[in-house]
This record gives C-alpha cells, sequence and structure tokens, in this order.
C-alpha cells in the first residue's frame, strides 16, 4: 500500500532530515513510528502525502508515485487520511462543517449525503451532540476525534497519525486511543508516529525505530519490544518505558 | 463672536449636502472598499505565492503605490485613463470618463496596497497547519485559500480592515481637486456661493469627526468581541 524506498531530504543546503529510509505498510498492517524528537518521523510521514517534498528516493502510494511531477497531488492526498498533533480543525468552521467541507469541494458529494456521512462518523466518534458546535468548544480529545472523524469522512484507503496524542492532557489520551484500537481491528491501513508503546504493542503488526533521520530497527513488534537489535533503540525504550 | 456668522445655511443647504454629497461620498468609500479588498487579497496572494515574478510584481506595486501622495494619483489618473482606455480599445479618440468611475478606479488601485498589507498579515498569522490540514484533504491551492485560510485571515483582520475603510472615507474628499460634488465639495460650493466659508467648513469638519468618530467606537467593540471568541 505504501513503499518508501531510499528518501533523502534535506533541509535547504546544510541539514538532512531523512537518510535514505526504506520501508512499507502493506493493506490493513498497523505501522508504529517512534524515536526522539528530531529524528525525522514526523517528516517523514508528512512525505508520504508530499506536504513534504524530498529529493531523491521514491514513495509509492497504491500504485501512485508520489514525487512523480505529474501525480494529480490533490486527488492522491484525498485517498489518504492524515491526522495532526494539534488536531488542525477549521476554527471558523462548525463541527459538521468540518466534515462536509473536503467531502462536497473534492469528491463532489451532495450536502445531504456528506451531512449524512458526517453525522454518522460523530456518532461512531461518540460526537454526536456536539455537530453545531465549533471547534474552540470541544476539548483537546475530542477535537482530535474530529480529527479522525473527518479524515475517515474522505473514505480513505489509508490513515495517516502525527503524533496524534502528544498535544493532550494525560486524561484525553485514551479517548483518542481506544478511536484508533477500534480502527486498526476494523483494518485500515494505519501509519502512526507516536511515543504511545502501549498502543504500539496492542494493536501494531510492525515498530520503525528512527533516530538522526535514519531507520535504525523495522522489527515485528514482539521482536522489537523483546529483543531490539540496536543499542540506540534499546536506550529509548528504556528510557520511555521505564515509568 | 459667531454675531457675523449665519448658521442657518447649514440648514438651508442639508438635504443637498446629505443627499447628493454624502450620498456620494458614502458611495464612493463602500465601492472602494469592496474593490481594493480584492485586488488587495490578490496582491496579497501574489505577494506570498513563492513565484518570483508574481512577488516582484506585487511588492513593486505596493511600495509604489504606498509611495505616492493620493492626490497625485488622483489626478494623474483623471487625466490619464481617458488615454489607457483609448489604447486598450483602440478608438481613434480619448475615452469618455467619468469623474465618478475615474475616482472610484483611482481608489480602488490606490487603497488595494494598504489592504493588501493588511490581508498579507492576516494570512500569515493563520498558522501553517491550517493549509496543511486542508490539503491533507485533498483541496487544492485555490480552495484552501478560498474555505480555510482567506475566510480566518479575513476574520482577524476585520477591525483594522474597518479602520483603514475610515480612513478611505475621509481620503475620499481628495476628489474635491476634481470637482466633484461628494460631501466636502458639495460643503465647498454651497460656502463660496453665499460666501459662508467658516460655517459650511466648520459644519463639514464636525460631520466628518462625528461619523469617524462612531464608527472608530464600533470597531473597538467588535474588537473586543472578536477577542472574546478567540
Amino acid at each position: 500500500m505504501i513503499e518508501i524506498s531510499h528518501v533523502d531530504k534535506w533541509y535547504g543546503t546544510g541539514f538532512q532530515a531523512l537518510k535514505d529510509c526504506t520501508t512499507s505498510v502493506a493493506k490493513g498492517e498497523v505501522v508504529v513510528v517512534c524515536g526522539p524528537s528530531g529524528s525525522g518521523k514526523s517528516t517523514l510521514i508528512k512525505c508520504v502525502n508530499a506536504l513534504e517534498p524530498f529529493q531523491s528516493g521514491e514513495i509509492v502510494l497504491d500504485g501512485i508515485k508520489v514525487n512523480d511531477p505529474k501525480t494529480d497531488l490533490p486527488k492522491l492526498r484525498a485517498r489518504v487520511g492524515m491526522v495532526f498533533q494539534h488536531f488542525e480543525l477549521f476554527p471558523h468552521l462548525k463541527i459538521i462543517e468540518n466534515l462536509c467541507l473536503a467531502q462536497e469541494k473534492v469528491l463532489g458529494r451532495s450536502h445531504e449525503d456528506a451531512m449524512a456521512k458526517g453525522a454518522k462518523l460523530l456518532d461512531r466518534v461518540g460526537l454526536k451532540d456536539h455537530a453545531r458546535k465549533f471547534p474552540a468548544e470541544l476539548s483537546g480529545g475530542q477535537q482530535q476525534r474530529v480529527a479522525i472523524a473527518r479524515a475517515l469522512a474522505m473514505d480513505p484507503i489509508a490513515m495517516l497519525f502525527d503524533e496524534p496524542t502528544s498535544a493532550l492532557d494525560p486524561e484525553m489520551i485514551s479517548e483518542v486511543l481506544d478511536v484508533m484500537v477500534d480502527l486498526a481491528r476494523e483494518g485500515m491501513t494505519m501509519m502512526v508516529v507516536t511515543h504511545e508503546m502501549g498502543f504500539a504493542s496492542k494493536v501494531a503488526n510492525r515498530v520503525i525505530f528512527m533516530d538522526q533521520g535514519e531507520i535504525v530497527e523495522d522489527a515485528p513488534k514482539t521482536d522489537f519490544f523483546g529483543s531490539p537489535r540496536s543499542d540506540r533503540a534499546q536506550k529509548f525504550l528504556s528510557k520511555i518505558l521505564s515509568h | 463672536m459667531f454675531a457675523n456668522f449665519d448658521f442657518d445655511v447649514i440648514r438651508r443647504s442639508l438635504s443637498y449636502l446629505f443627499l447628493d454629497g454624502m450620498t456620494f461620498t458614502l458611495t464612493l468609500t463602500g465601492l472602494a472598499t469592496v474593490g481594493a479588498l480584492v485586488f488587495g487579497t490578490l496582491l496579497a496572494l501574489m505577494r506570498l505565492s513563492g513565484s518570483k515574478p508574481l512577488v516582484w510584481f506585487a511588492g513593486i506595486y505596493v511600495d509604489l503605490m504606498r509611495s505616492l501622495p493620493l492626490v497625485l494619483v488622483i489626478f494623474w489618473f483623471y487625466f490619464l485613463v481617458p488615454y489607457i482606455g483609448q489604447w486598450l480599445t483602440g478608438s481613434s479618440r480619448p475615452m469618455r470618463v467619468g469623474a465618478f468611475t475615474s475616482s472610484l478606479v483611482t481608489f480602488i488601485i490606490f487603497e488595494a496596497a494598504y489592504f493588501s498589507e493588511i490581508m498579507r498579515a492576516g494570512i500569515q498569522s493563520i498558522s501553517k497547519g491550517q493549509p496543511a490540514a486542508a490539503q491533507a484533504l485533498g483541496l487544492t491551492y485555490s480552495q484552501t485559500m478560498r474555505y480555510v485560510v482567506l475566510p480566518q485571515a479575513f476574520r482577524n483582520m476585520l477591525p483594522v480592515l474597518l479602520t483603514q475603510t475610515i480612513v478611505l472615507f475621509q481620503d475620499t474628499s481628495l476628489v474635491y481637486v476634481l470637482s466633484i460634488p461628494d460631501f466636502l465639495g458639495a460643503a465647498s460650493k454651497v460656502a463660496q456661493r453665499d460666501g459662508r466659508l467658516v460655517e459650511m467648513y466648520l459644519f463639514a469638519a464636525v460631520v466628518y469627526f462625528a461619523i469617524s468618530c462612531i464608527a472608530s467606537f464600533g470597531v473597538r467593540r467588535l474588537q473586543a468581541r472578536i477577542a472574546f471568541v478567540h
């Protein structure tokens, strides 16, 4: 589904953010990407839907090459859902309008169809009573669930999560993770940048560990938690699992 | 000291001053604001587009307009537009352009420079995550601007835009150089006809002051309300 091969990215001419990254996410697979901050994990996931350009290598999404200048990027992006660290709901639109905008403008659905789909997804994330509110009236956890529903409204073939719980207060993390776990169990293809190792051990098929722009470890979940091969991954795990 | 003044001249000319003069002033202010906002937003988008020729064009345009006195541009345009029209339509004689059209076009192209700077600040005040989220949903660049970025930029900048509109309202009085009977022009005509300069100019000042003051007060209240919502 997502094939990443030999991707390099530089910021300006100096700093290399990604170094020869190669990995893949198969259909129905859940892959967790972790690593210290500044390791390039967010950059990597943003390269998948071309929100970040990269200089060499290639990424193929469901058979379509992302970094081909001929690729219709808006059309490609509409097929992959993305959830951001800071939710990025549109503050000037009501919750239900947040869910309808792209359905109508990008997919060309009728307003009635978009509203019906939006209401169904709000119900699914447990927020159907909030459809008429503005994003600022919701808690962080609720906003992030709306953001997931907004992405799902496009009927995506895969979902990308960029640190979906890092900006949340601790008591709100689980309500978002619950939605994500349900999604994973339904067979959604997911690539998730997160530090939530509980989530990883529960639903991930594979865990990728990144450090300084490189993919240091790419292993099935049990191998990764059981016996990481690299020192850096071991150190990282001991730090975040020690509490 | 007011013994020699005749304030009745104001009462006698009220309908001319307001029905003709003020109507013209407010129409010009309204249309020029809408036009300048649209054109200014386009300039702001050009300036932020990242395409070198567009950035250059918008940058030079804005700097040029902001370094010329408005009176000069009004004059210059009034005499030049007929020839530009002639050149564009290829007709054999200068195009006939009314003073209203000419002054409206002048205010739009002049004020667009100021509105574009306001809109540019407004667009830049939107966090980068917003367009990223819109694009991730499959919206094109123009859809992202139209549905996500510009509505927020406009809303954030509304008080500043309205303040600029108050300035524009005062600036429209400069059309007196084209002998157009806007509010000030009308007052000036009556003043000269009846030899009541002090009374009429005093009255004109009071009216401009009152309208601008009330409008500014409204903007401040709006600002407080917007700040509250955020």
